[in-house]
């Protein structure tokens, strides 16, 4: 695999930088600074509802660490925090209390699927009367990770792959501002 | 006690008992008409003393219902397992939450999944699913044509 395929997304910074005697002047857009700053700094919610979740947990800790990242630490108020990671199973008693998770949480917000559940309904649990086939059925996703779990290197690959969309360009609330009459 | 004294004791209690001692517990099976008499009696007799339900289910066999109790004793550490065979199209045993509070939920849930009815349960109402939901989704034969498909 190309390695700097995968890091081309993680520009230093937006902007030319001019050096002049006596100091220097910084060109850039507001815009791209604002989304430069918004993904380095990624709160994700404690959220999880079955063996993915363990494997995020692995991710938070010492051992893979996504503060390094900027994913700094696990909020448990969807309040306070950025991206909510599906890590698990949607149940139908459990689709409406991630739609209030994800309707508390505060714009801009960010949704990763992670593992086989959290995308299509599982390898295992998908034909029964009680599982959501994909968690976008209830909320959109911006990220999906395949895996069951997938590996703790996926998810940090996932993270970076999020902070390369909002580094991109503008959010999906932000594109419908910015054209309300086409169709969403 | 040892399996073997507990079935000693337990015939000598129910003579109709049977027994299956092929794995660690001593499985005793039973007709569900002997049910509530019997397991006021495993859990008030001297030595015996089961005064823990610590598991209540039902296995669908297609041919029948099976309910399995597993019971134990914090007095003298021993454990059995009670099962009885239900008829499919109308199942039912009496309740032992009156004995033990723990079934009254365990009994909720079994209904709730299986259908069976515990005859003079308090509060025979479904526990996780909706109060308007058809039909026993755990049992073999249930059929949801919007999130299943057959294989």
């Amino acid at each position: 695999m190309d390695v700097k395929e995968n890091t081309a997304s993680e520009q230093v910074f937006p902007g030319e930088v001019h050096d002049l005697p006596g100091g220097g002047v910084v060109l850039s857009k507001l815009d791209d600074i604002i989304n430069w700053a918004r993904s380095n700094s990624i709160w994700p919610l404690t959220f999880a509802t079955s063996c993915c979740g363990i494997e995020m947990m692995a991710v938070a800790s010492s051992k893979y660490d996504f503060s390094r990242f900027g994913f700094e630490v696990a909020r448990a108020t969807p309040r306070q925090a950025d991206v909510i990671i599906i890590a698990g199973t949607i149940v139908n008693k459990m689709a409406p209390v991630l739609k209030r998770l994800y309707d508390q949480m505060a714009d801009p917000k960010y949704v990763i699927a992670m593992g086989a559940c959290a995308i299509s309904g599982g390898p295992f649990f998908y034909n029964t009367y009680s599982v959501v086939k994909g968690a976008d059925h209830v909320i959109p996703v911006d990220v999906y990770i395949a895996g069951c779990p997938p590996r703790p290197e996926a998810l940090l690959h996932a993270l970076i792959t999020l902070q390369g969309k909002i580094k991109s360009g503008l959010t999906r609330d932000q594109i419908r501002q910015a054209q309300p009459d086409t169709e969403r | 006690m040892l399996n073997e004294e507990l079935k000693i004791r337990i015939t000598e209690m129910l003579a109709s008992a049977s027994f299956d001692e092929a794995g660690e517990w001593l499985n005793i099976s039973i007709t569900p008409a002997d049910w509530a008499d019997f397991a006021h009696r495993l859990r008030d007799t001297a030595g015996l003393e089961f005064n823990f339900l610590f598991c209540v289910t039902c296995v669908d066999w297609k041919t029948h219902l099976g309910m399995v109790y597993h019971l134990t004793s914090t007095i003298h550490r021993h454990n059995i397992v009670v099962k009885a065979k239900l008829d499919r199209e109308n199942p039912e045993i009496e309740t032992v939450s009156n004995i033990w509070r723990t079934a009254e939920f365990h009994e909720r849930e079994v209904y709730d999944l299986f259908g069976v009815k515990f005859i003079d349960h308090p509060d025979l109402r479904r526990l996780f699913l909706t109060d308007d939901w058809k039909g026993w989704p755990l049992r073999k034969d249930y059929e949801d044509p919007v999130n299943m498909i057959k294989l």
